[in-house]
Order: C-alpha cells, then sequence, then structure tokens
C-alpha cells in the first residue's frame, strides 16, 4: 500500500504502482576465524526495494558481491528462527525486517548476535544457548499410564501458556540481555520461557521439578527486568511477563 | 576451523570458537534457595526502609524546630529512648544489608573474571561488616555524658 501511494506522489519513474527502489549502505561485522584475529566492518552498497527485507540484502551481497559473506537462514519467512541478528543494535530477524523500516539514509548496522562465540560473520555458535534450553526439560512430563486418547484441555488451560508457545529458538532475547552478555551463565529469557510453556500447563506434572532448575544461582533471579527480551521477541511474546509468573510460582510454591 | 582466539575483541566479539573451552560453556553452580530469598529480602526491606527512612526524615527535619534543633543534644535525647534505638538499629541495619545485596548483584552482573569478583566482594563484605559493627556498638553504648565539660540537663544531675 505504501509502495503504491509513494509512487503515485512522486511518479517520477516508472508505472503507477511500481515499487521504489533506493540505494543503502549495509555496514556488516565481519569475521573470518581462518584470517582474521578480530572483527571488523566492512560496508557494502545495495540497489533494495521497498519491499526489501535485510534478509534480500544480504543475499544479494552474498550472490552479487561477496560469496565470503556467511549467515544463518533457512524458512526466510519469520517462522524457523535461524537469520536473528543485531541490526542498527537490535536483535532482529533479518527475514522480519523490512529495509524501509530500519532507516536506509543512513548505513544500517549488522552484526552477529551478542553474548555468543561468533564462529565466522554473523554465525554464532548456539550451544551454549541450547544447553540453557535443554537443562529446563522442554519437554512432557507426566506419570502412570498414558491414555489412549489426546490429553484433553480446556480453552482456560490452554490460554494460560499460550503466548510461550510461540517461541521459534532464535536467540533474540536471550542475546539481548544484558546480564547474559557478561558471562552467559544466566539460563537466559528463552530457556525461561520454555519452561513457563510446561510449568503453566495443565497436562504437564513436572512443573516442580522445572521451577527447581530455575531456582538455581543462574536462574529467574538473575532477571532484572530490563525488558530487553521483550522489545527483542520477534514473536511478540511478553517475555519478562513469562519470567515475572515463574518468579511468582517458585514464591507461592514456597510460601 | 582454526581456534585462534584473541582477548582484544569488543563486546563479546569472536573469541573462542569453541564453546566447549570457552567462558561460553555453563557451569552448574548448584542449587539452592539463597537467591530467592534474597530477592524476597530486597522486596521487604524495600518497603520497611520507605516507613523507616521517610519516618526518621520527618521527624528530625520536620518536626519542632527542623533541621536547626539537630545536635548532639538532639541525637542523645532520641537514643535515651528505646523506642529510637530500636528505629536506628533497624534502619541501620536493614539500610546496610539492603545496599550490601543490591551491590553484590552488580558485582555479579558486571565482572567477567571470578577473580574480580571475589576482590570487589571481598572490599564489600569489609566495608559492610565496619559499618554494621560500629554503628550498632555506637547505638548500644551511646554515652551523652562523653564530655565531661557537658552541660545537659542528664550529665550534670549526677
Amino acid at each position: 500500500m505504501t509502495a503504491t501511494v509513494e509512487a503515485k506522489t512522486e511518479g517520477t519513474e516508472g508505472k503507477v504502482g511500481a515499487v521504489p527502489t533506493f540505494t543503502v549502505t549495509l555496514r556488516i561485522a565481519r569475521y573470518d576465524p581462518e584470517v582474521d584475529s578480530e572483527q571488523h566492518w566492512e560496508s557494502y552498497q545495495v540497489t533494495a526495494h521497498a519491499t526489501d527485507r535485510v534478509l534480500d540484502a544480504l543475499h544479494q551481497i552474498k550472490w552479487e558481491q561477496d560469496g565470503s559473506l556467511s549467515f544463518r537462514r533457512s524458512c526466510a519467512h519469520g517462522v524457523c528462527g535461524s537469520d536473528a541478528m543485531r541490526i542498527n543494535g537490535k536483535n532482529r530477524l533479518a527475514c522480519k525486517t523490512l529495509i524501509k523500516d530500519v532507516n536506509p539514509d543512513k548505513p544500517i548496522t549488522v552484526e552477529p548476535i551478542k553474548g555468543l562465540p561468533v564462529e565466522k560473520d554473523l554465525i554464532v555458535d548456539m550451544e551454549p544457548f541450547f544447553d540453557a534450553y535443554r537443562e529446563v526439560m522442554p519437554f512432557l512430563i507426566t506419570t502412570g499410564n498414558e491414555p489412549t486418547r489426546e490429553r484433553i484441555q480446556s480453552q482456560q488451560d490452554r490460554d494460560r501458556f499460550d503466548d510461550t508457545t510461540k517461541c521459534i529458538l532464535c536467540a533474540a532475547c536471550t542475546t539481548s540481555c544484558p546480564v547474559f552478555w557478561n558471562d552467559g551463565q544466566y539460563f537466559g529469557p528463552a530457556a525461561i520461557v520454555n519452561a513457563h510453556r510446561f510449568i503453566f500447563d495443565s497436562r504437564d506434572e513436572g512443573g516442580s521439578q522445572r521451577l527447581e532448575v530455575l531456582n538455581d544461582k543462574e536462574g529467574v533471579w538473575r532477571c532484572r527486568t530490563t525488558f530487553n527480551c521483550t522489545d527483542a521477541c520477534p514473536r511478540g511474546i511478553q517475555v519478562t511477563q513469562a519470567i515475572q509468573e515463574v518468579k511468582r510460582a517458585l514464591l507461592t510454591s514456597r510460601f | 576451523m582454526s581456534a585462534t582466539t584473541s582477548e582484544t575483541n569488543y563486546h563479546a566479539g569472536p573469541d573462542a570458537v569453541s564453546a566447549k573451552t570457552s567462558r561460553y560453556r555453563r557451569v552448574s553452580k548448584g542449587r539452592g534457595n539463597f537467591e530467592l530469598w534474597s530477592w524476597v529480602f530486597m522486596r521487604g526491606s524495600g518497603v520497611l526502609l520507605l516507613v523507616l527512612v521517610f519516618g526518621h526524615l520527618f521527624v528530625n527535619l520536620m518536626l519542632g524546630e527542623g533541621i536547626h534543633g539537630v545536635d548532639f543534644a538532639f541525637v542523645a535525647g532520641k537514643w535515651a529512648s528505646p523506642f529510637w534505638q530500636t528505629w536506628d538499629l533497624l534502619m541501620l541495619w536493614l539500610a546496610e544489608v539492603h545496599g550490601f545485596n543490591g551491590v553484590r548483584t552488580i558485582i555479579n552482573d558486571y565482572t567477567e573474571k571470578d577473580s574480580t569478583r571475589w576482590v570487589l566482594k571481598g572490599l564489600l563484605v569489609a566495608s559492610a561488616v565496619l559499618v554494621l559493627v560500629l554503628g550498632t556498638l555506637v547505638i548500644f553504648t551511646f554515652d551523652p555524658c562523653v564530655d565531661p565539660s557537658s552541660t545537659l540537663s542528664v550529665c550534670t544531675g549526677r
């Protein structure tokens, strides 16, 4: 819609309804472990459309300018969570961020997500992130015999944890957290969100075990409610709220 | 992929390639309710301190002669009453432990190396103990007549 209106008012190039194009500069943090000892910045000029996402610009650079640029992406449509990166200082999914929304008048900075070891260019080692995720046991824990049918749940019970089921494990939240940046020992918002998803599931019986895990020295009590995670989540999950709910559950289980 | 490391990176930039050997490796720190209680204490003491501190400020600065009435005799008069002794003792302990715990949290959040962490926490514990012991000692052993030429009524009367 916006593109159409802009094309009409400007009316300088192409036919009515054409998507306007512009040139944009991308400053990308590059690091090749075989050559570099440190990260350095490189700039690339890209001709982009108003409908292009940052990922499209990265593709253009990789396919047409510098094939050595490395980044992760899989579905490229905001579902798989592979291409979380720091764009203009904020964690976002490159495939969900339109270039026109991140001020293309100035160079757009693209960095790997912070707090995890960089392997190459925009690729980080996600293992520490997944280690924390595994520790909260993100699977259904039950006792007794398996029912022969599905486990029934009321809509109300389901709504209790609906928000935290949206997580795609992109690590945008965890790597936006200043407490995680420091030494990477904090469980991080993503692990807590995924614990929340089961703790508040009426069908699950491992809630108290998970609460015990998150009562750790590096657990929920390290959250400083800075809301960076909520801002960063590309799925709009109320991450900080979920963490506070886990804290409250821990408190009510004690008193 | 060579695992050359560089300590002179910015942010958490490229240092160790393998998370298995780097500081990014998650090490289990053990469980326990310490952090839970510390979190609860911060909330509880915070609310109490609001009452204690603003009560203290109101009594000292607003009632009677206000700030001009605060002198040695004023303090001596206050500490003659067990009520104000308890009030001040509670305020001292809660404020010091609340502040101690807050700074401990900040140290945990901002230091990267365990050695720095221990040095800073050592200094913190030392300062907290000093303030607590000294403060408590003063409240309990306060003598309004330390000055032999004191003209306070309690001193001249004996």
